[in-house]
């Protein structure tokens, strides 16, 4: 096939340009595909000067041509490239191969010897580079051929020794994407070959050097940029999976201190890679005896880049760092080290001093001038200035004047920090001094980096100060992620506690928007330390032991923040609810239903538990719902015919009891909603089929179709929730899903026959039942064996007939199958969420109207939380209602979406609204819609058919779901003043 | 053998009156002409009789380069120019000529003005001077003439602050005037490319301190000030106009800003005012933080930090001031520590040194009651702290910038004799070039061995290209045989022999060794026996055993001989060309350790 096609290429182009005239018209429409290739053959023979040339190649490059026809293209290419004076347009002329070479399925081995053939003319130095490049694509194409890589690699070491650098640099590519260890060892090995004067990439020394030593002969190149492209080349090598001999270490080594940024860079990885090859490999330390492991040398060798000249290099350094976790302890301890020395007496870090006066138990006065003056007096000789290894890497790298070496260092002190719980402890002090630093990102990543790391450590009281004080950060997002911080950090002693509740309130003083994050903030406090908590009880709820203190005020944040801390901790602590005074009590209760979330359920003595209470705790509960699930699901499965007597009664009562338990077991929330939504619509269908108004007269059963439509609808709708708003769906529960729709579709069409009279608008309805019914059929072919027995599969047994027969046929058809299909079980996937958006902000019990002159906009800040929302960007918007029914949509900016934790997300936005003018002050209500379109799932399904197969998107429906509760604001659009 | 010759005329193993001569390949330039704050006499200036005796100075300097703003370093260029006379260029960067005129009119002022100094470069003589600046950019390199270029590096320190490579040929000195290895606030990092000088001239006022982390001390100090203010006490911190006040400016201001206080700052105005607008114009010269915000907001326009007057003394509530002068010693930050020194909620942050004599430094001695003029006496009830924010750079800054700049040689300015002397024998070790730190008028003199640049001409180029194979080749040196021609006591080109008409052949450069061993084996079984040793050792290199006995490494030859009267003591012959002189070197004293006994059993 190729062949013939390649003659017709051939063919076609000689007898264009050759005979331009006679050539009849209908056969050049007929051939159209060729003609590309001989329009370039034209155009390339018409171009009277390289711009020109270069311009139709250009152009040329733009356009795709097909497998088949590319040898063709590429031998017009050559021969012109042969005629071609300017290295301009060869150059191109090479690229356009290279370019060509990658068009799916086509072999580039055809024209291989071609362009290896070119290399023996060619005298300029950029096309011999471009050449190489092309050949480079070439190979990648073909890594299983060991010939033509075999051939490919005796071209690059033959232009190694070329003089200009590009295209060394090339060769020193094709060898590291192509080179190979083993297939160049010579087996008679060493000796043959005169020594000395032949270069090393000559014809002759390749025989006896494996790739490898060709490369790193290029370490020593004279030209900065074969340097690097020599150790990228040995990078490609390893990254290929081939083993690098140690030996290069050394002369990795001596490239960290090249005179070029991008050498030492690449050098920095090459060091790495080889730390990371023979981690324990002993290598000498020079001018000493002694010996160290590889992965501590190199590790030393990387810190020391750390304090490098070039910016660069330094987040190379300082990021590699990071991953070079099997050092051993005393290097990684060293690059927090920094012996501090004030005219040439010790001195302690501010550090030291800080932890000697904590375990001394004396508070820091800080009155005194040079109370950190110098003690004893040092060794000069001891003092090492240029300490070689790792000392104090990490200093340096975290006060950095660029920010990105800072955040380079802050994410290796994270990685090597989880990795050492010692190291994490040292390595508190210097991140909670980033809290400090002057851009808000090197903060935030400091402060989510001790997150991490939290569960190493403890903070003491000094740090934690440190750490509180920035709970007064103007930037909502550097508070969040403290508290978020403080949700898992452990502390030492009560004062810590006390500390951090006063730090906490004067924060939500100051800040009233961060209750929620505050208060949860509180509630791990409390969880976490119990018997901190105890001592302070008294004095948290001001409670005395004989005076009645007054009873504080309910509705005050800062109160409840307190109660929520007591009441966390006492749920672990059952000593503590003695200290408790009535109205405490009191309080609880409220609490315990307003605040379900933060405020645990607590035994307290003598008091009758609510029932609702007794259900949720006790451990076991869980698994008993599940099993409650389980069986309800499999009572409903029973029954086999909608149409029995009592399967409406059951279906009924199942529903209800699934509903219940969502509402009492959160973690199964999903699940019992899902299956209760999904046999709601299953209730409906068998309601509206049951209805009597199928043996009726039509013209008698107005009033019931009313009721069957409305079912149909709702149906529908309910289908597509359950098919977006529960994550955790395999394709089976969407195929069920699908069916019931397809029912309610065809409900639907039965109504409508049944009320309209005439054909015309049925065929059109038909015809869009029967597509779907197709699309149904490809989208789950996988499962239609366990459909048999259902709506969908005996409709497919009549499928021949059906697309054959007229509407008033297939709408009987549909109306008995409707009725004698079964009920189809549903199988509850592993994991089902349903998706839930709150919007905290605004709370919606202000009665204060926001007013602002009409015709003008205003800002309403929202703030939400959303759950298990898939790809949120994308599919949540806002949605505003006014009262008089005006609805606007918006879709907020990326931007204001984060992502503070696994599955969950927080939209932070502005909506802008605007109205005319309005007499008083009126509510509008904002809701969080959840945007669907089935687009989505169609497209994933055919994906794997065929590419050009993007149908226009008929079947496709979108829409919005509304979810979460909306919430009312009072808006007042004033008149503007004239 | 050329010579750089370096006279120091101030900062000689001293802080102060940094001046000093360089003479680089024939060009006499002075860095640095600043005055010494401790004399208020013929001492305060440096000695320019140095010099010369008698007349103007223009025909003895080729350029004179000012590093930075602050007076120890311009202090005398007035009076250099003007009155000792010098009209060539005087080299600076374009921050430090657009603000040293004002400290040299403050400076002249309160000479002349208030203490009534006559005899003393007056206003116009300020002006005159700054007509002779010539203006630098940073990594500009600028001609002085022919010869002579000079090219400024960003030093830290303070706005405009550089270091200057100065090159003559292949020789060149860098001088860094006073720089900083850690940024701050509003200034970056000095920084040089690896420029290998002759001599670097360094500061070294922290030869023998290595500071804690900048952020602790602003940690510390942004803690003290924020307790303070929360209290409703009044924060007053002394300075001087320029440099750290600004740092401490931006510091106050980002904190108010993320923290979000109200409490008003205060600063004194004057002519930190005038100032403050040059930090405003030269953005470029700060760091990366407000360079790249600047845009949207340009850091050193203060939203937080309003002007003082005198009336807000008495107003009630917390504040902060910056009041000038830092030490305490005089004008409106002693009015002010007077008023608020009776308050113990009230706080005075000292952010430098001070003198002795001064009320600073009486205060931070812990001195509880001062004695006022008037025979009145005031109870110090405020809380004193002491917070260092220097911008020099200490002994690691200092080994980094060597390490950076890999120079031959190392000379110590700008410190103390005793505390240089510690750091000149760091330097030795750890790096192992020669440090140097002359004391004021005395001369260091460096030997220079700078590479000749020499033309080659074309023949000889195609010759060697037709003889050796093609080029590079990364492993090994060429030697190249040709004929130097030296013109005017100078090398001009390197031409082939041919050009001359001359036939001969050229020389080859071999060089032989002979190394004893103790042996006894037979001359053949040694020769194995070293093929064997020299096979296990130089894994990569091509040896040979040839037959007639020798044995080859690359082009080495290796020959053993003895003599018939003692067998076992072998005379190794080895021989060597001269591009193979590594090789041949570490072959000989491979050899001189001899054989290895265990090769014996081979």
């Amino acid at each position: 096939m190729a062949a013939h096609l390649k003659k017709r290429v051939y063919e076609e182009f000689s007898k264009v340009v050759q005979l331009p005239q006679e050539e009849a018209p209908a056969k050049k429409l007929r051939l159209t595909k060729p003609s590309k290739s001989a329009a370039l053959h034209i155009d390339l023979c018409k171009a009277s000067n390289p711009t020109d040339a270069l311009q139709y190649l250009l152009s040329f490059a733009r356009s795709s041509v097909e497998a088949e026809s590319v040898e063709g293209v590429v031998r017009i290419l050559l021969e012109h490239y042969y005629k071609e004076q300017d290295n301009s347009v060869r150059l191109k002329i090479a690229s356009v191969i290279g370019l060509l070479s990658k068009t799916q399925n086509f072999n580039p081995e055809s024209i291989l010897d071609d362009t290896l053939n070119t290399f023996n003319t060619e005298k300029s130095h950029q096309v011999l580079a471009q050449l190489l490049d092309t050949l480079l694509v070439i190979g990648t194409q073909l890594p299983e051929s060991p010939a033509v890589r075999h051939r490919l690699i005796e071209v690059a070491c033959k232009h190694l020794s070329d003089t200009y650098f590009g295209v060394r640099n090339k060769c020193l590519q094709l060898l590291g994407c192509l080179g190979n260890v083993d297939t160049h060892l010579n087996k008679d090995g060493h000796g043959s070959v005169p020594p000395g004067i032949v270069a090393p990439g000559g014809s002759g020394g390749i025989g006896v050097r494996d790739v490898q030593s060709v490369i790193s002969d290029y370490f020593t190149d004279q030209d900065p940029r074969v340097r690097t492209a020599a150790i990228k080349a040995m990078l490609q090598l390893h990254e290929r999976g081939l083993k690098i001999q140690q030996a290069i270490y050394d002369q990795a080594c001596r490239l960290l201190c090249d005179d070029y940024e991008q050498v030492r860079s690449a050098a920095v990885q090459m060091v790495w890679v080889l730390s990371q090859l023979y981690p324990e490999s002993i290598v000498p330390i020079p001018s000493s005896n002694e010996q160290v492991r590889l992965v501590d040398d190199s590790f030393g060798k990387i810190s020391h880049m750390v304090s490098d000249g070039s910016w660069v290099v330094r987040v190379q350094a300082a990021k590699t760092l990071g991953n070079m976790l099997q050092v051993s302890p005393q290097f990684l301890e060293q690059t927090l080290d920094k012996k501090l020395m004030s005219d040439l007496r010790r001195k302690r870090t501010a550090h030291e001093r800080a932890k000697e006066l904590y375990t001394s138990g004396e508070f820091s006065s800080g009155r005194k001038w040079a109370d950190d003056a110098p003690k004893e007096k040092v060794d000069t000789s001891a003092v090492n200035l240029i300490a070689s290894g790792a000392c104090g890497a990490f200093v340096h790298g975290l006060e950095d004047e660029m920010y990105e070496v800072r955040n380079a260092a802050v994410d290796a002190l994270s990685a090597l920090a989880q990795s050492s719980a010692s190291f994490a402890e040292k390595c508190l002090d210097f991140l909670v001094d980033m809290f400090n630093d002057e851009i808000e990102e090197v903060r935030l990543q400091s402060i989510h980096v001790l997150r991490q790391i939290s569960t190493n450590i403890t903070l003491r009281e000094d740090q934690l100060d440190t750490v509180l004080a920035v709970l007064e950060d103007s930037s909502r997002d550097i508070r969040e992620a403290l508290h978020e911080l403080i949700c898992f950090t452990n502390v030492s002693t009560k004062e810590c506690i006390q500390l951090a509740l006063l730090e906490l309130l004067k924060n939500l003083t100051k800040y009233p928007t961060d209750r929620n994050s505050v208060w949860k903030c509180l509630k791990f406090l409390g969880g976490r330390h119990p018997t901190l908590v105890l001592p302070l009880v008294p004095e948290l709820l001001s409670t005395h032991p004989y005076f009645h203190t007054p009873e504080p005020d309910m509705d005050d944040p800062a109160y409840i923040a307190v109660l929520v801390l007591v009441f966390n901790a006492a749920q672990s602590c059952p000593t503590m609810t003695a200290l408790f005074s009535d109205h405490t009590f009191r309080h609880y209760t409220y609490l315990r239903d307003s605040l379900s979330h933060l405020v645990p359920p607590l035994r307290l003595p003598g008091r009758k538990q609510a029932p609702g209470v007794c259900g949720i705790d006790g451990s076991g509960s869980v698994e008993s719902a599940q099993l409650f699930l389980q069986q309800s699901l499999c009572r409903v499965s029973t029954i086999h015919n909608l149409q029995d007597p009592g399967a409406q009664d059951l279906l009924n009562f199942t529903i209800r009891d699934l509903q219940r338990l969502g509402e009492l077991q959160a973690e199964l929330a999903g699940a019992a909603d899902f299956s209760a939504t999904y046999l709601r619509c299953q209730l409906l269908l068998t309601k509206a089929l049951q209805e009597k108004l199928w043996t009726m007269a039509v013209p008698l059963c107005l009033k019931h179709n009313a009721m069957a439509t409305a079912a149909a609808k709702q149906i529908l709708e309910e289908t597509y929730k359950l098919e977006f708003l529960y994550s955790g769906l395999e394709n089976r529960q969407v195929a069920t899903i699908h069916h019931v729709r397809l029912q309610a579709k065809a409900l639907q069409l039965v109504l409508t026959a049944r009320t309209r009279r005439g054909v015309e608008p049925l065929i059109s309805v038909c015809e869009k039942f029967l597509q779907e019914v197709e699309s149904f059929q490809r989208l789950f072919v996988i499962e239609l064996p366990h459909l048999q027995d259902s709506f969908v599969g005996k409709l497919l047994e009549l499928s021949p007939r059906l697309s054959a027969c007229k509407p008033g046929e297939l709408v009987k058809i549909l109306q008995t199958t409707l009725r004698q299909s079964g009920f189809l079980n549903l199988q509850l996937p592993e994991q089902i969420q349903r998706a839930s958006g709150t919007i905290i902000e605004p709370t919606g019990e202000s009665d204060n109207p926001l007013r602002f002159t009409s015709g003008l906009v205003v800002a309403l800040d929202i703030d939400a939380t959303l759950e298990h929302v898939q790809d949120p960007q994308n599919t949540v918007k806002v949605q505003v209602l006014y009262p008089d029914g005006q609805s606007h949509v918006i879709q907020p900016k990326p931007g204001d979406f984060r992502s503070p934790g696994p599955h969950r997300h927080r939209l932070i936005t502005q909506v802008y609204l605007s109205h005319s003018a309005w007499t008083e002050a009126c509510q509008i209500e904002v809701r969080l819609l959840l945007a669907y379109s089935s687009a989505r799932l169609c497209k994933a399904a055919w994906r794997d058919g065929t590419t050009e197969g993007l149908q226009p998107t008929d079947g496709t429906t979108e829409g919005t779901i509304p979810f979460g509760k909306p919430v009312k604001v009072f808006i007042m659009p004033k008149p503007a003043r004239r | 053998m050329p010579e750089i010759k370096v006279t120091p005329l101030g900062a000689g193993q001293d802080v102060g009156r940094s001046c000093i001569l360089v003479s680089i390949g024939g060009k006499n330039i002075m860095l640095d002409c600043g005055m010494h704050m401790g004399y208020n006499d013929d001492r305060r200036f440096p000695d320019f009789s140095y010099i010369t005796q008698q007349g103007r100075l223009t025909e003895f300097l080729d350029c004179v380069i000012i590093s930075h703003f602050h007076l120890d370093h311009c202090g005398a260029l007035p009076y250099m120019s003007e009155m000792v006379g010098y009209d060539g260029p005087i080299y600076m960067t374009h921050p430090t000529k657009a603000i040293c005129p004002i400290l040299l009119e403050d400076f002249r002022k309160i000479t002349v003005d208030k203490k009534g100094e006559t005899n003393f470069f007056t206003s116009q003589m300020i002006k005159d001077c700054m007509k002779k600046v010539i203006p630098l950019n940073l990594h500009q390199t600028v001609q002085v003439d022919d010869e002579l270029e000079i090219k400024a590096y960003y030093a830290g320190h303070v706005l405009g602050a550089a270091m200057v490579q100065i090159k003559v040929g292949s020789e060149s000195v860098v001088y860094t005037g006073d720089y900083n290895m850690t940024p701050d606030r509003h200034l970056g990092a000095a920084w040089i490319d690896k420029c290998r000088p002759d001599i670097l001239i360094s500061e070294s006022t922290y030869a023998t301190t290595i500071r804690d982390s900048k952020r602790c001390r602003e940690r510390d100090f942004l803690k003290k000030v924020h307790e303070t203010v929360e209290r409703g006490g009044k924060v007053l911190i002394p300075v001087f106009a320029l440099g750290r006040a600004q740092e401490l400016c931006i510091l106050l201001e980002t904190f108010w800003e993320r923290m979000n206080m109200k409490a008003p700052i205060y600063f004194s105005t004057g002519l930190t005012e005038k100032a403050n607008h040059y930090y405003k114009l030269f953005i470029t010269w700060t760091n990366q933080k407000i360079r790249k915000t600047f845009v949207q907001r340009n850091m050193f326009e203060f939203k937080h930090i309003k002007a003082f007057d005198r009336s807000y003394i008495d107003n009630p509530g917390p504040m902060v001031v910056f009041a000038t002068p830092g030490m305490l010693h005089a004008g409106l930050s002693l009015q002010i520590f007077r008023k608020w020194a009776g308050n113990e909620k009230n706080m005075i942050i000292m952010p430098g040194y001070c003198v002795q004599g001064t009320i600073g430094h009486k205060i931070l001695n812990g001195q509880k009651k001062l004695e006022l003029e008037n025979r009145q006496t005031l109870e110090v009830k405020l809380q004193v702290e002491y917070m260092s924010f220097s911008a020099h750079a200490d002994a690691k800054g200092i080994m980094q910038l060597i390490r950076m700049a890999e120079p031959r040689n190392m000379l110590l300015v700008h410190g103390e004799a005793k505390k240089m002397e510690f750091l000149k024998d760091k330097i030795e070790q750890e790096f192992s070039i020669n440090c140097f730190m002359p004391a004021n008028g005395e001369t260091s003199t460096v030997a220079t061995n700078p590479s000749v640049p020499v033309d080659i001409s074309l023949n000889l180029l195609k010759r060697e290209m037709a003889l050796g194979g093609p080029l590079p080749d990364p492993k090994k040196p060429r030697t190249m045989h040709g004929t130097l021609i030296m013109k005017d006591n100078c090398v001009s080109s390197l031409i082939f022999f041919s050009d001359f008409g001359c036939p001969w052949l050229e020389h080859q450069l071999r060089f032989t060794c002979r190394v004893q061993l103790q042996d006894a084996h037979s001359d053949s079984d040694t020769h194995i026996r070293i093929y064997t040793h020299l096979k296990s050792v130089l894994k990569g290199y091509t040896i040979q055993h040839l037959p007639d006995g020798t044995v080859m490494v690359e082009s080495i030859v290796i020959k053993v001989s003895s003599s018939p009267e003692e067998p076992n003591t072998k005379v190794l012959l080895l021989s060597w060309s001269y591009q193979d002189e590594d090789l041949g070197s570490f072959l000989s004293t491979l050899l001189k350790k001899g054989l290895p006994a265990a090769l014996s059993s081979m």
